[in-house]
């Protein structure tokens, strides 16, 4: 994947968000002297080739309430975990969805998905939604639930320019 | 970011609306405002004014494009480890001091500690994991993502 500096300073200008004025991408092309349309193509060329996941909101689930949130863990079937895990991630209380290796013998799991809710009891309800869905091909699961954030910086990347 | 919840009051159903909707995605276009409000039934002003409320509120984290970091040729790696209990704070101590550690957390489970390493070479992510190890003496486990699905998260409209 190639992106040239031009991306780059584009990528380190929006990466905060995007303003809220009728032409966004317009303002955002100011900040950086290039044209409305260049910056389309360029987030456009970007949105294609999969740099960039997708432009939206996401939400702040501890806002919405949502303050009780488990990693659910399941030891999926190889052959069907990439099927099973597009269900997954479908469901709308699953926020994000992986799959990973194993690590054995202490970690049986390939499957992890992000469960949300008001409370532990409507996560683990969600959890039994989810083990009702991979039925029979699923060999044991777990949730780990977080106790204590240790560390959270943002991913920041530099303006090469800047 | 805010931590506590929002009063179920301080969101109507348009709200509520716009949530579900930008998660799915924002057009890309001279006014995506007004396209994007054309579909909810509201009009560009109003959009921007509730998308600036969201904001202020503290229920929207992130408006705008997601760059995924391994494309750009960074790469990212979830990691465990079993940190027995009466080692745990000096074990913090020693994986947070690298700056390579974005987020890490305390989980209720025998491995205890996860957390996300992210590093702009994929050669990186070995080396950071490796000196953990060595300085800790404790196994770090590595899950690096295979596969992603994602849909996002709906909240009742």
């Amino acid at each position: 994947m190639t992106i040239d500096a031009t991306d780059r300073r584009l990528i380190a200008a929006t990466q905060g968000g995007l303003p809220l004025t009728p032409e966004p991408y317009s303002e955002v092309a100011n900040w950086l002297s290039l044209t409305e349309n260049e910056v389309l193509s360029r987030l456009s060329a970007m949105l294609e080739k999969g740099v960039i996941r997708r432009i939206a909101l996401a939400p702040n689930h501890y806002a919405l309430g949502m303050t009780a949130n488990g990693m659910s863990v399941w030891n999926v079937d190889d052959q069907v975990a990439e099927t099973l895990g597009a269900e997954v991630g479908n469901l709308g209380f699953v926020s994000h969805c992986y799959l990973r290796p194993r690590a054995l013998p202490e970690w049986p799991y390939n499957l992890f998905a992000m469960v949300h809710g008001a409370t532990r009891e409507e996560v683990e309800v969600k959890r039994a939604k989810i083990a009702i869905l991979l039925g029979p091909s699923c060999r044991g699961s777990d949730i780990l639930y977080s106790t204590r954030i240790l560390k959270k910086t943002g991913l920041r990347l530099k303006d090469p320019g800047a | 970011m805010r931590r506590n919840p929002l009063s179920p009051e301080a969101l109507d159903a348009a709200d509520r609306a716009i949530i579900n909707a930008l998660q799915e995605g924002f057009p890309l276009s001279h006014h995506p405002f007004a396209e994007a409000g054309a579909s909810l039934g509201l009009s560009e002003e109003v959009l921007i004014e509730r998308v600036g409320r969201l904001r202020e509120l503290g229920v929207i984290t992130r408006f705008g494009p997601f760059f995924d970091a391994e494309a750009m040729g960074g790469a990212f790696c979830l990691c465990a480890m079993a940190v027995p209990r009466e080692r745990f704070d000096e074990v913090v101590t020693l994986v947070n001091a690298h700056h390579e550690v974005a987020h890490n957390y305390e989980r209720s489970h025998h491995l205890n500690m996860w957390f996300v390493l992210a590093c702009e070479k994929s050669s990186g992510i070995a080396e950071v994991a490796d000196n953990i190890e060595r300085e800790t003496g404790l196994a770090v486990l590595r899950f690096p993502k295979l596969k992603e699905f994602f849909i996002g998260f709906r909240v009742a409209a």
